[in-house]
């Protein structure tokens, strides 16, 4: 706490409760053009607008610290290093929308984060920055965190407001969005980890400063977690329209390819965005350099490019199989699946078993377009995005690498990755 | 809502003051929130989740235990059944499995002598995959409950540490 003060720590709590009503806060995040960082990349002041200010029951600010997207661990850095950052966010942020109590739902896994948090809310609890009367504001906030159970579903808002209620992580039916119908029945915002930390720096210089960084409608920085076969795994903020091929091969980021190999595909924003093969994530189909930026990864749609999502950036190198990869991640949605949507529940289970027997050494040729077929068969058609989430990997998948399910099938020994890891892990 | 009191019970008793706290986080009415910390909080020196002590809950929730069983099934940090002193999760998800998972994931079978998803004989250890822990770049990965700690970049050498540490500690 002493440091995080000493190096201007709360200085935007002082200014939002002291000199600004809590619409010019919400003003300011709105010209800043910050826009959602948990994946969906939605305007965070246009979120905020929709809150049913009107409305006489309580309004509630839920902080989503559920980071479970695979190859996503910013959030999890950021409040494991710099708690206080979060913390700040969530005071100014539940005033701007006249939130009484708000909570962080972290995902149970991350205990010793929770400890870390529920200390540094103890801190500034102790300094007049929550409980009754802030620094005399006449604001009293509360602010408590709350521990998931392990299922990545409850990434998704509407599923973590049931968790956060005591029950099942199911997603509802929207409308009514939270923002009218949200935790409790009552108005209610959910926003991510990095977003929240991002509003500080914006109340203590203006929406104009913030959006005067970054690249057109992606503005400001986005913290990017690097993993998979690069030298330099970690996380690193960068600004938003940082070229790919910079991120990628500098020493600065990721380094390169680890091992000395080459790069053969990317995901750029965690499982769920469809991957990219090497030419694609390095340049557009138009042969433009490939941006770091919300616009830029998804030049061209889902025909030649992918999302920024949630800054999850998975590298792949040419020994790693893609056949084995999508295997995995379809298991994962499967696992996480919640299981009230047929398509989703149904669906996701197929896929695991097609893509198991396929890089098992038992596909047919007829395997691969029904892949397709029972991707496009979620995909829209389930109450939330999870169903899209496994999807877009499969279609994608196919899309830019069916050589290799072809030759899976054809030669079941082709599969690079599988004689990498000698030993094999049974598929249940 | 009137909650039962701890006093009586086998599995809440001298857990009174958690309770207390985590119940004051919640508006009125609204006390099932504390469903999934309070379950953390027994199984955290249970082990597991027996019946009886989910229906303690329920009872000290005002809520019906099947609504408590229906929530400790859904998520994967709950045991209902019973597991050994050690509960040994490793990541299996895709980010992982590109530095080397798998094979941790088999020397930990072979080392233990069990299979994913059974516990040794002698009680210590219960060995489960999981989806991934938000470690991805810091794999492979493998987290040990009922502390929750993380023990990242993984390998044989590390996990022979580990193990011979928890054996040593009991």
């Amino acid at each position: 706490m002493e440091s995080y003060l000493k190096h201007g720590g709360y200085q935007s709590v002082t200014k939002a409760l002291k000199n600004m009503t809590p619409d010019q806060v919400v003003e300011e995040v709105k010209s800043s053009g910050l826009r959602g960082r948990g994946g969906a990349g939605f305007p965070t002041g246009m979120k905020w607008s929709f809150l049913d200010k009107k409305s006489e029951k309580p309004k509630y600010l839920v902080c989503n610290a559920d980071e479970s997207e695979p190859g996503t661990f910013k959030d999890r850095y950021l409040m494991e290093h710099i708690p206080h950052l979060l913390i700040e966010g969530m005071i100014v942020s539940s005033f701007a929308l006249s939130a009484r109590t708000s909570y962080i739902y972290v995902r149970g896994e991350m205990m010793y984060v929770i400890r870390i948090l529920e200390r540094a809310i103890a801190e500034a609890y102790n300094k007049g920055y929550l409980g009754k009367n802030i620094l005399g504001s006449g604001y009293d906030l509360d602010l408590f965190v709350q521990p998931g159970g392990g299922a990545y579903i409850c990434g998704e808002e509407t599923a973590l407001l049931e968790s956060l209620e005591g029950k099942r992580g199911n997603p509802r039916n929207k409308p009514p969005f939270p923002a009218v119908w949200g935790l409790y029945g009552c108005p209610t915002v959910v926003n991510n980890v990095e977003t929240i930390a991002a509003v500080p720096w914006i109340v203590n210089h203006g929406g104009a400063a913030y959006a005067s960084v970054g690249v057109g409608k992606s503005t400001g920085t986005k913290l990017i977690s690097a993993c998979g076969n690069i030298n330099k795994p970690g996380v690193y903020e960068i600004e938003l329209g940082l070229p790919v091929e910079e991120f990628l091969f500098s020493d600065e980021y990721c380094g390169g390819i680890a091992e000395g190999r080459s790069l053969k595909a990317v995901v750029p924003g965690g499982s769920s965005v469809p991957i990219l093969p090497s030419e694609l994530i390095l340049k557009t189909a138009a042969g433009e350099p490939r941006l770091m930026s919300y616009e830029s990864l998804a030049e061209g749609g889902f025909a030649t490019g992918s999302m920024l999502g949630s800054g999850g950036f998975i590298v792949f190198d040419d020994r790693s199989c893609i056949v084995r990869n999508l295997w995995n991640f379809t298991r994962f949605y499967h696992h996480e699946s919640c299981g009230q949507c047929s398509p989703c529940r149904e669906g996701t289970g197929w896929m695991e078993k097609v893509l198991h027997r396929i890089e098992h050494g038992h596909g047919k040729m007829t395997d691969i377009d029904l892949l397709v077929d029972v991707a496009k068969n979620i995909e829209g058609k389930t109450i939330c995005p999870l169903g899209d989430a496994a999807a877009w990997p499969v279609a994608s998948a196919i899309r830019h690498f069916r050589n290799e399910f072809e030759a899976h099938v054809l030669n079941p020994e082709s599969c690079n990755q599988k004689h990498l890891h000698a030993s094999l892990v049974a598929a249940h | 809502m009137s909650t039962t009191s701890v006093s009586g019970t086998k599995y809440l008793q001298g857990l009174e003051k958690q309770i207390e706290e985590i119940l004051k986080r919640y508006p009125e009415g609204r006390q099932k929130s504390a469903l999934l910390p309070i379950l953390h909080l027994v199984q955290a020196r249970e082990g597991w989740l027996k019946t009886e002590a989910m229906d303690e809950v329920a009872a000290l929730l005002g809520i019906q235990p099947i609504e408590v069983y229906e929530v400790a099934s859904f998520y994967t940090m709950f045991h209902i059944q019973p597991v050994g002193k050690y509960v040994l999760e490793v990541c299996r998800t895709g980010p992982c499995c590109l530095v080397g998972a798998e094979k941790m994931i088999q020397y930990l079978q072979n080392k233990l002598d069990i299979q994913m998803g059974e516990t040794t004989r002698d009680g210590m250890f219960t060995l489960k995959t999981v989806e991934c822990l938000a470690s991805c770049g810091t794999g492979p990965v493998m987290q040990i409950g009922p502390e929750y700690l993380y023990h990242e970049n993984l390998t044989e050498e590390k996990i022979d540490q580990i193990i011979d540490h928890l054996r040593s500690n009991s």
